[in-house]
């Protein structure tokens, strides 16, 4: 037996759990694979990984694999997540998402999560529809394509996952798909033990809904078509405006070190057993102003 | 800003300030909460003092998302709570229904004051009674408390904190605006005066954890997050293991657990305070801050020579039924006074059935009922 196969047996849970709820050619097995291995390889052991998921088939993940797992309500993963990091520092917190669940309802809270810089590791899957529900348009979804809810064709613009983390803050961005699955692993793997807010963003397929109501054929034509229009960030540097057009970049998008909440909280803690107020220094107030970054 | 060795010393503080003691001495070391006004001096108070006892205070994006990290908080072992009012006690149903299902030990603070919308910003109203048993979809047990003093503000979130340990479900306070602003010179009880209790953690080996076990006292015990119990937590209907179920011999047993846990325990979780009702013809209930007035309109009365008591009800959840019921033998008339349109006065009806004549004081005027409004009702038979 290949290796993968053992830790199938080693991560995912033995009892009443299976069948899983997946289509086929659905890309969340292929994430749910990447993680696993991911974990693995940086062996953390099981106790101390917490899976957090929202609502929708992306949310179904957390039952199925053996760690602490909390399947959360929808959009709202990030907040319970963010109360399980900050009580136990300790634990290695991952949350799973779907393009609905993490930037419809759950948009306010990624990007606050990402503004406090919480430390957690936030997976979005992005088949850009609403899979469980039945077809349904997404932030994501295309203008112009078809969703059970834009029969007549969608009107909405759609929301670039990673730019919106990138501009509401946090440690690292990365893009992904589910047919680059080494890249994917390389991404995870960075993304997992990053201090900070860490976001992998996954371009994923919805063959049930998604490519049947936009005449796109198969999950494979859909990985077929990521293969072709997927631009690696190192190349997408070298390339031309004109061929970068309808393309969409893959790779570390973010990667930076700065101070995390828990961090940052610390500070608050050690000042608050000094007892006395916090005294803001005459001085360094207008230097502060200064390099506030909402400006 | 009150300070930790404050306890045992006259203090004049607010009931606010009183809850976010209470907390404080009852354990709770996490507060998730968003602003808003009568509730946010509890926030205020907890973002100075629980740093400074290793605890965190987060100030969310809403109040969604203050009760979701709250649960979190809890389900990693900390001791957590939020406080809000009406429009943020709106939001929080979501996960309020959350923490039933899933069983999570967490106390929710709601500083009443008017509503529906955004209501009366800020004037106290006890409008949110209902709303505190049924706000949240589906059927579901609660418990919600209510201070009528600032020092009950503090001694009764230690036993929400209690309640809500002992029987993993969210327990909701429900504070007026009145006794949430109210100053008065209180001794708060020292920590080792106080009992406080914790939830029971699993004592078999991870193999053979249960989490959703059907105990006989219908609460199973809780493993925190990370501790090697690796069990599943859902808001879904779910079996033993916390897995997801659609089978019916799991759902309604699972549900009927729920309420069990809760209803068989009615003698420990309910609590009345009586007053002058030994001898009285007439009773007046009431509670929160309406509960005062009423107070010092049973004196009036009984300075006039009439014979009349008060039962205050301290748990308005679940509805204090035996207690209502012991005193419909003697007295012929109660008189429900209560700061909304008669959300209490309904249920006391339901028990009464016709027993005895039930009046009402239910008033939405942005203030204190007044004695005298409560004295005339008494005064009409």
């Amino acid at each position: 037996m290949k290796p993968g196969h053992h830790l199938i047996y080693q991560y995912l849970r033995h009892e009443k759990k299976f069948p899983h709820v997946w289509c086929p050619g659905c890309g969340n097995g292929v994430v749910l694979g990447s993680l696993i291995r991911t974990i693995h390889k940086l062996q953390y052991s099981k106790d101390e990984i917490v899976l957090v998921s929202g609502i929708g088939c992306a949310g179904r993940m957390t039952a199925y694999v053996d760690f602490n797992t909390l399947h959360t309500t929808h959009g709202r993963a990030l907040a319970f997540a963010t109360g399980i990091k900050l009580v136990k520092p300790h634990l290695k917190v991952i949350v799973v998402m779907g393009d609905g669940d993490a930037t419809a309802i759950g948009g306010n809270h990624l990007i606050h999560a990402a503004r406090r810089n919480v430390n957690l590791t936030a997976i979005i899957i992005n088949n850009h529809i609403y899979g469980m529900t039945g077809g349904q348009f997404s932030p994501t979804t295309p203008y112009g394509l078809r969703a059970s809810t834009a029969p007549h064709g969608h009107v909405e613009h759609a929301f670039n996952i990673s730019k919106l983390v990138e501009a509401a803050g946090g440690s690292f961005v990365a893009r992904g798909t589910v047919y680059h699955v080494n890249l994917l692993d390389r991404l995870m793997e960075k993304a997992i033990p990053k201090t900070g807010f860490a976001v992998v963003e996954i371009m994923s397929t919805c063959p049930t809904h998604f490519n049947k109501l936009n005449l796109l054929g198969t999950a494979v034509d859909s990985l077929t078509w990521m293969k072709e229009h997927a631009a690696p960030v190192e190349k997408a540097k070298e390339m031309k405006p004109e061929e970068l057009r309808g393309k969409f970049r893959i790779g570390v998008l973010i990667d930076q070190d700065i101070p995390d909440y828990q961090a940052e909280y610390h500070q608050v803690r050690e000042r608050a057993k000094a007892a006395g107020a916090y005294r803001l220094d005459p001085q360094e107030i207008s230097r502060i102003l200064e390099s506030n970054q909402c400006y | 800003m009150s300070r930790p060795d404050d306890s045992g010393k006259i203090r004049l503080i607010q009931g606010n300030e009183a809850c976010a003691e209470g907390a404080v001495a009852a354990g709770c070391r996490f507060y998730a909460g968003y602003p808003i006004t009568p509730s946010s001096e509890i926030a205020e108070v907890l973002a100075y003092r629980l740093p400074a006892v290793d605890g965190t205070f987060i100030q969310m994006e809403d109040e969604i998302a203050s009760l979701g990290a709250v649960i979190g908080a809890s389900l990693a072992g900390a001791k957590a709570m939020t406080a809000t009012s009406g429009p943020g006690f709106s939001l929080m149903q979501e996960h309020i229904g959350f923490a039933c299902m899933a069983e999570v030990p967490c106390v929710i603070v709601n500083v009443m004051r008017g509503g529906p919308s955004t209501g009366l910003p800020t004037s106290p109203a006890q409008g949110d009674v209902q709303q505190a048993r049924w706000g949240t979809h589906g059927d579901h047990p609660i418990i919600a408390l209510s201070p009528w003093s600032v020092l009950e503000c503090a001694t009764l979130t230690v036993e929400a904190f209690n309640l809500s340990e002992k029987y993993r479900t969210p327990v909701i306070l429900l504070m007026d605006e009145i006794v949430g602003h109210m100053r008065e010179n209180v001794i708060l009880p020292r920590p080792d005066e106080l009992e406080v209790y914790n939830r029971v953690r699993p004592k078999v080996p991870p193999e053979w954890y249960e989490p959703y076990e059907d105990t006989p006292f219908g609460v199973p015990p809780m493993a925190a997050f990370g501790e090697g119990y690796r069990y599943h937590v859902t808001g879904l209907f779910h079996d033993l293991h916390g897995f997801p179920t659609l089978r019916e011999d799991e759902i309604e047993p699972l549900l009927n657990r729920m309420f069990r846990k809760i209803w068989t325990n009615l003698g420990e979780i309910q609590k009345v305070e009586t007053f002058a009702l030994e001898d009285a013809e007439t009773a007046v209930i009431a509670y929160g801050s309406a509960a005062r007035a009423a107070k010092r309109a049973v004196l009036e009365a009984r300075a006039a020579g009439r014979k009349v008591g008060l039962l205050r009800l301290v748990t308005i959840w679940p509805f204090c039924r035996r207690a209502v019921e012991s005193i419909l033998g003697r007295c012929r008339k109660l008189i429900v006074a209560e700061m909304n349109l008669g959300q209490i006065s309904r249920e006391v009806k339901r028990v009464v059935q016709g027993r005895a004549e039930v009046a009402t004081v239910s008033r939405v005027l942005g203030r204190l009922i007044r004695p005298d409004e409560i004295l005339s009702v008494i005064e009409k038979g």
